[in-house]
């Protein structure tokens, strides 16, 4: 048995693996080369299936195909530990070439079915430990939700591709102005909210943070680190690029979607005691500022200011790579301390840098990026995010004067929300003692998931210090985005990072190498009159003069947050609970005290309850109608036809 | 860029190195004397980082290598910060590789590798000024990044030899609305994320009310002594930044003479000198605020850099 599932797990991680080493060098290959072009048209009646992949298409395929080696990698150890099923394992490969398609794809038709493919591959992974109810109930909420996603996309997609007259991408690219501008309009709202879902903005982030957690973690990895990027693809293939440029309020549009999307997300994950859950809100985060980013560039070409929006596309670009690297890495150190304890609790976690150290290493870098400080993968995205944020030309238009200092403050306050919650996850979650009995029996995993999870931090680290490797590629991928600023000079991505026309330069490389160099410095300084110290010696903490502390003293996530949660309590809405009970004899002795606190998503409370509930009321009515009696169907689809002749008469 | 300007940056770190402790003393010497103490003395700060020094080394149980790094990484990058921004002359070689963001992101990063520390003790004390640490943290993020933008809109750029040159070339818009508002949020931040009163007392003996020295209260000897001296450069040098940003005047050029590094030395410690001491006399006055009320004061700071930013560029588009 465990030498056939050893074997499972090998195949499927080795062709997880290859399936992305092939896309990492298709998408290497058309950015730097030409472009790929592929008919096959027998494979779908009528159409035909095609692929053409530009630089736009290439750099998500390559991001793709390189988290897709990086968990190949991990899945190998982790697929054989979690004894994965037949399904299970074949699928995983599956999803990944799903997802090397879609972006591959040329036409509507391909991409919709390409699309689709996606979506069911990473459904089907999502269930994948079906048997915990858990699971199913996120299973039903993100097949609802990527489906309905899907009916936008397609409508939206039929709709332009009919006002266009064409089929293909890039001819629509060509008559994308051309279409009437109410048209362009309801094609721009449904992708923004089909792609939106996808990518996971508010208001239909909700299959998020319930789908992510519940999915194995190597899955988990790949859906927050490239499936959702696919929706921030479509936004900026149709919208920026085949539709683009738009009128101002598209650019507004984007960036109010892609504000609270961050700010919400951010807040929500400071709250989460969950660790999986907290990473899946730090996506919704991401990919708002993301989504701000692509607003500002569409805002900024359309007041005329094409070299500011090149610098906030490529803010968008480079944080998409920088995301996909440290969000992989999180998911998959997540997923070792799950394997490992059983735990993703922040509240009874801890203690893990003991016992697990190479995890525990590998949480922090992934912390580090996502909190957006120098060092972190996180930080030239946001930093070109607000250079482009800060530049922008305010003589004229006041739209811009006024959105740009209100996208800063957002910005701003996810950062340092973020900040708090990736010292949050990282402290609570990694150091201090543990727990719970599972997290102080933990211990690191296989020697195959600290090889996967090393090659994300290598290359989290590599985008951290020397972001430069991205420049060619996002010269040439601006190159194809005349719309947004593309065909100005762009911002120049090399060991110093420079923007064009701007006195404005910051070399995150300059910064690493001084900072190590200041931390020595500081350590000599530490060491002075070291001589005349006496040896040092291992001491009991400080506990009140009372006696030992125990685990149970120290601060968890809740209370961690705690301060923060007061701070933005009408937002967060908290569901917090004290009952005191008191001893017979006095009022004035306490017997016990019962404390609940819990955080739900107030969107979801407020939003999706009601529509639920609807719908819910709307089948309960139709139910009447349909009894189980075959005589009443047959007498339905009689009447059915009757109609039918009566209307085509 | 030439080698006086490199010297200026060494001198920079230096002075900051040096005259950090004194600062702390000189601050803490002006409250004792309008207390009506008699006070240690501007030294005492010096001669406690010497004590330090000298003991022994204590390892608390269960403390792993966050805790024992972390107090040089909180100096370091208090050291970095010193040798990036322009305190005696414009012309840092580290100028061009860092603006205000990554000096921001610098200064955070310092904070989080002691609020990282607090959590590694595993003890209660620790997690709470560690929480209450980052919770304010948090809220002084953005203020700063707004007050960055306001700063950055007259020079069109955030790398800070070019804000302040942008000052010198046009010293009327220090008196500008946005200019005043930013000086007052920037304030703000400053005392909230030293840890000075009303937000936090940096002398306070009472474990429950304290947020930054109920974090590193397992810290003891040469550490402790790291750490202190850490807070102390972290002070100075936002002090000498917010000198200088609003009143750059004496300081020596991106090129500059041997005089001019002289006179830029001087000028920037008679400025930090007398923002020092009013802000130890305005703390006499001060009562400490609730921890629960501190977020109040932060919004607030939070909504002047936003009216600051507003403002400027609103002016700006009508310019």
């Amino acid at each position: 048995m465990s030498t056939t599932a050893g074997r499972g797990a090998l195949v499927s991680g080795g062709s997880t693996t290859a399936v992305g080493a092939a896309g990492l060098v298709l998408g290497l290959s058309s950015i730097f080369g030409g472009g790929v072009h592929l008919r096959i048209g027998w494979l779908l009646p009528l159409v035909g299936v095609r692929f053409d992949v530009d630089p736009l298409g290439g750099l998500l395929i390559a991001l793709t195909g390189a988290v897709a080696v990086v968990v190949g990698v991990y899945a190998v150890g982790y697929a054989r530990h979690e004894h994965w099923s037949v399904l299970t394992l074949v699928l995983l490969p599956t999803f990944v070439a799903a997802m090397i398609l879609v972006p591959a794809a040329g036409t509507v038709t391909t991409f919709l079915l390409c699309w689709e493919l996606m979506a069911a591959a990473s459904l089907a992974l999502v269930l994948a430990d079906h048997r915990r109810a858990a699971v199913r109930s996120a299973g039903i909420v993100y097949a609802v939700m990527t489906q309905l996603g899907f009916v936008a996309i397609l409508v939206a997609l039929v709709v332009l591709s009919a006002a266009g007259g064409a089929d293909d991408f890039a001819t629509l690219a060509t008559r994308g102005g051309a279409v009437a501008s109410g048209t362009r309009t309801a094609v721009f709202l449904l992708t923004v909210i089909g792609f939106g879902s996808k990518a996971g903005l508010l208001p239909l982030h909700a299959w998020l943070p319930r789908a992510h957690p519940e999915a194995p973690s190597p899955v988990s990895a790949l859906m927050s680190a490239s499936m959702v990027t696919m929706g921030i693809y479509g936004i900026i293939r149709i919208d920026l690029q085949i539709l683009g440029p738009g009128p101002t309020w598209w650019g507004l549009t984007l960036m109010a979607v892609g504000a609270m999307s961050a700010v919400f997300g951010v807040l929500q994950a400071s709250v989460a005691t969950d660790l999986k859950r907290l990473l899946a809100y730090s996506t919704t985060e991401n990919m708002g500022l993301v989504t701000v980013a692509l607003g500002a560039a569409a805002l900024l070409s359309a007041s005329g200011a094409p070299t500011i929006a090149a610098i906030a596309i490529t803010a968008a670009l480079v944080h998409l790579v920088g995301h996909a690297a440290f969000k992989a890495l999180g998911f998959l150190a997540a997923g070792s301390v799950l394997a490992s304890s059983g735990l993703r609790d922040l509240d009874r976690l801890g203690g893990l840098v003991r016992s697990m150290p190479v995890t525990t290493a590998m949480f922090g870098i992934s912390a580090l990026g996502a909190s957006g400080l120098p060092l972190g993968a996180g930080f030239v995205g946001e930093w070109l995010l607000l250079q482009s944020l800060i530049h922008a030309p305010t003589q004229g238009d006041p739209m811009v004067a006024l959105a740009m200092p209100l996208a800063v403050g957002a910005v701003a306050l996810t950062t340092g929300v973020g900040i708090a919650t990736m010292v949050k996850a990282f402290g609570v979650g990694f150091l201090a003692r543990p727990r719970s009995t599972q997290a102080a029996d933990a211990h690191e995993m296989s020697r195959g998931m600290a090889v996967g999870m090393g090659l994300a931090a290598a290359s989290a680290a590599v985008l951290a210090v020397a972001p430069g490797v991205l420049g060619p590629v996002v010269q040439r991928v601006l190159a194809v985005l005349p719309a947004v600023g593309g065909d100005t000079a762009g911002p120049h991505l090399g060991a110093m990072l420079r923007l064009p026309g701007i006195p404005g330069s910051m070399s995150p490389g300059v910064i690493a190498v001084a900072l190590v160099l200041a931390v020595i410095v500081a350590v000599g300084l530490g060491r002075w009159g070291r001589s005349r110290r006496p040896a040092p010696a291992d001491v009991p903490l400080w506990a009140c003069g009372a006696d030992e502390l125990s685990p149970r003293m120290q601060y968890t996530a809740t209370s961690y947050a705690e301060p923060l949660q007061r701070v933005f309590d009408d937002v967060l809405r908290p569901d917090t609970d004290i009952e005191v009970s008191h001893f017979a004899e006095s009022r004035y002795l306490i017997a016990k005290v019962t404390y609940r606190n819990r955080v739900e998503d107030p969107i979801e409370r407020g939003l999706y309850a009601p529509v639920v509930r609807a719908v819910g009321a709307v089948a309960e009515r139709v139910r009447r109608a349909h009894n189980g009696s075959v005589h009443l169907y047959l007498a339905y689809g009689a009447l059915g036809l009757l109609v039918v002749l009566l209307v085509v008469r | 860029m030439n080698a006086l300007a490199a010297a200026g940056a060494v001198v920079q770190v230096a002075g900051v190195l040096v005259g950090a402790p004194f600062v702390v003393g000189g601050m803490r010497q002006v409250r004792a004397r309008l207390e009506g103490r008699s006070g240690g003395g501007i030294g005492q700060p010096w001669r406690d980082l010497r004590k330090q020094l000298r003991k022994q080394q204590l390892r608390p149980d269960g403390t792993t290598v966050v805790f024992r790094v972390a107090p040089a990484v909180a100096a370091g990058s208090a050291l970095l910060i010193a040798a990036i921004i322009p305190l005696v002359t414009l012309g840092s070689p580290l100028d061009s590789s860092a603006d205000l963001f990554g000096v921001v992101g610098l200064l955070f990063l310092g904070t989080v590798a002691l609020t990282l520390a607090g959590l590694d003790t595993g003890t209660a004390f620790g997690g709470m000024g560690s929480s209450r640490e980052i919770t304010i943290a948090a809220l002084v993020e953005p203020t700063i990044l707004l007050a960055v933008f306001a700063l950055s809109l007259p020079g069109h750029s955030a790398n800070l030899a070019a804000i302040v040159s942008a000052t010198l070339a046009d010293p009327a818009q220090v008196l500008t609305l946005g200019s005043v508002l930013a000086f007052v949020a920037l304030v703000i931040v400053i005392v909230a994320e030293t840890g000075r009163l009303p937000v936090d007392n940096p002398s306070t003996h009472l474990e429950l009310t304290m947020i930054h020295e109920a974090m590193i209260l397992e810290y003891s000897g040469p550490r402790l002594a790291l750490v202190e001296w850490a807070s102390g450069m972290r002070l100075t040098v936002l002090l000498a930044l917010l000198a200088n940003l609003f009143l750059p005047w004496g300081i020596a050029g991106a090129d500059p003479s041997v005089l001019g590094v002289l006179i830029g030395t001087v000028a920037v410690a008679a400025k930090v000198v007398v923002l020092a001491v009013v802000l130890a006399v305005a703390e006499v006055f001060i009562a400490k605020l609730r921890l629960f009320r501190v977020p109040e004061l932060l919004a607030g700071s939070f909504l002047l850099a936003l009216l600051a930013v507003t403002a400027s560029s609103f002016l700006a588009s009508a310019r």
